[in-house]
């Protein structure tokens, strides 16, 4: 460069010309993009809005026993469980459908460090939109049933399975979508790939293996009872199938691939 | 400052970008001129390295791209106007990119305000933009960290006249303050004006670079006479090539002084003598880059005669 100095229509200081932008930084510039387009943040309100309306229902749908935190646990984290997987994977393949991904790599040109910080921010995500739901749940019970014996039994281990089940999920959605880099594909894979999986292993000869590599039973049982320790190594082959391996494939593939979009 | 050697990309089996180098320097606009399709785009994205070459190098401010720590501050990038989310507001596109390259929030709105998007263009999404205004966002995201070096992908494209206007003296700014600017276009009149250097790219090649002067050292010239016989007669005895050109003009291949030399000893009397660089350049850019002229014909270097020196 010249030794002419450049002044630009307008000076900004020169602090952090020459700092690469922290980790930090990064996950909040993800987060804010998950919420600040309209598709992203009416997800986010639909999310919160949907576990409301299942919280009611699951908590005054008029049988004849009391609701329970587990019953009605089951319940209120389902939309959260269904919604932020979509999530995710927007948060990945949105950069590809809306051509982003021209300016993203653009300004941090260490892809996987932009595929990091979309994943710590997807976990930020996820953790807030799990205290929601739980807190929902908790007040629906709180109203529908109080001072009812066993309500809150095993409460705090199903908190404990609740928080994995909904992360994992997130994770999963990112990880598809980094692997496909579209957003319709990803998101048909999201639910089609783990039910279709289940019908294959559910085959007699399969059956033994099955928990073992099936999301969909492997997590199944996660808001509904407490977890023996078998059942979380189901939990961790099934994760490592679906969802660390898609994630390794996808953090290599948006490294390598040309941004023509 | 930026500097490629070699450059060569191959993508679906075809060589798009084959052997591209050149420099660009501080202080200058360089005007990248191409039909579509002829690697403008593929090579600039390997200069800010979203594309890989298959061989040879890039440089930006000394290094790779990829390796400044925050390039949005040293370099500002439009590629491609449109490429911004269509659901995002104008300010929010512009305040995501601000805060990932550490840039105050301010400076989002003092650029909206250069590149004139008033407030409700602001908040309004960039899908219900025009082409014009996405530019025009592009532009004030390629300043927003106040680089030392712009890189613009047909920024002309949908820029009315007035726009334009604003863009060239935007640029001849940048330039002047010593900033570096590679600008690409396929439309010869977008950077003719404002480019002080010139390369033109064709099949992946770069098919000649220099300043504008450099590229027109012959220079053509418009001429017009009552007397047109005696006048073609007199540039005839003079050796001068004479081509008819609009009206009953005539066009010769010759510096404007040779040809009032040979009018004069002819004794014709000439009612318009100018240079006619505009048409030399345009037709130059014409023939180097149709795709049966990759390389100078040995008709273009009769009328360029320093073409070859160009080139290389």
């Amino acid at each position: 460069m010249s030794t002419t100095t450049l002044a630009a229509p307008i000076r900004v200081d020169a602090a952090g010309v020459h700092a690469r932008p922290g980790l930090g930084r990064l996950v909040a510039v993800e987060l804010r993009k998950m919420v600040d387009t309209r598709a992203g943040l009416w997800l986010q309100v639909a999310t919160v809005a949907i576990t409301v309306l299942a919280v009611i229902f699951a908590c005054f749908d008029g049988g004849a026993t009391d609701p329970t935190f587990q019953s009605v646990l089951n319940v209120g984290l389902q939309p959260a469980a269904i919604l932020l997987p979509v999530a995710g994977v927007l948060l990945v393949t949105s950069e590809w459908s809306q051509r982003t991904s021209l300016i993203t790599f653009a300004l941090v040109p260490v892809r996987s460090r932009v595929l990091g910080a979309k994943l710590i921010a997807s976990l930020v995500l996820a953790v807030a939109m799990f205290v929601a739901s739980v807190a929902i749940v908790a007040a629906g019970v709180l109203v529908a049933s109080p001072g009812v014996d066993g309500t809150w039994a095993d409460s705090a281990p199903l908190i404990g399975q609740s928080a994995v089940y909904l992360t994992a999920g997130m994770v999963v959605g990112v990880a598809l979508g980094a692997i496909l880099l579209a957003s319709a594909p990803a998101i048909v894979a999201l639910f089609a790939l783990p039910v279709s999986w289940l019908a294959v292993v559910s085959l007699p000869f399969l059956a033994d293996i099955a928990p073992w590599v099936s999301t969909a039973r492997a997590l199944s049982p996660m808001q509904e009872e407490v977890m023996s320790a078998t059942q979380w190594a189901h939990v961790g082959t099934a994760l490592a199938l679906w969802m660390l391996l898609p994630l390794a494939i996808g953090t290599w593939r948006i490294s390598r691939r040309e941004v023509t979009a | 400052m930026i500097e490629t050697e070699g450059l060569t990309k191959q993508l679906g089996g075809r060589t798009v970008v084959s052997d591209v180098t050149f420099r660009c320097e501080p202080g200058a606009v360089t005007g990248f001129l191409g039909p579509n399709g002829a690697g403008k785009t593929t090579t600039m994205r390997m200069l800010v390295g979203l594309s890989d070459p298959d061989s040879g190098t890039a440089q930006i401010l000394g290094g790779r791209y990829r390796d400044l720590p925050n390039p949005g501050r040293r370099v500002g990038i439009l590629l491609d106007a449109s490429a911004q989310h269509a659901g995002r507001r104008g300010r929010e596109a512009l305040a995501v990119s601000a805060r990932t390259m550490g840039v105050p929030a301010q400076r989002v709105d003092t650029l909206l305000d250069l590149v004139g998007l008033d407030e409700t263009a602001a908040g309004r999404r960039v899908g219900k933009y025009s082409l014009g205004m996405r530019q025009r966002l592009g532009f004030a995201h390629a300043l927003l960290g106040d680089p030392e070096v712009l890189i613009l992908d047909e920024p002309a494209n949908g820029l009315d006249p007035e726009g334009m206007r604003w863009m060239r003296g935007l640029l001849r700014g940048f330039a002047d303050r010593g900033g570096t600017v590679l600008l690409s276009s396929h439309l010869l009149a977008e950077v003719e004006a404002v480019a002080d250097r010139l390369m033109i790219i064709g099949g992946g090649r770069i098919q000649a670079q220099g300043t504008r002067a450099e590229l027109l050292t012959e220079s053509a010239t418009i001429v017009e006479a009552d007397d047109l016989v005696a006048l073609e007669a007199a540039l005839h005895r003079a050796g001068l090539a004479i081509r008819p050109a609009e009206g009953d003009r005539r066009l010769v291949d010759a510096e404007p002084e040779l040809v009032a030399r040979a009018a004069m000893a002819g004794g014709v009397v000439l009612r318009r003598l100018t240079p006619a660089e505009g048409a030399g350049l345009e037709r130059l850019f014409f023939e180097l880059t149709t795709s049966d002229a990759r390389a100078p014909s040995s008709q273009t270097d009769s009328i360029h005669p320093e073409l070859s020196g160009a080139t290389a």
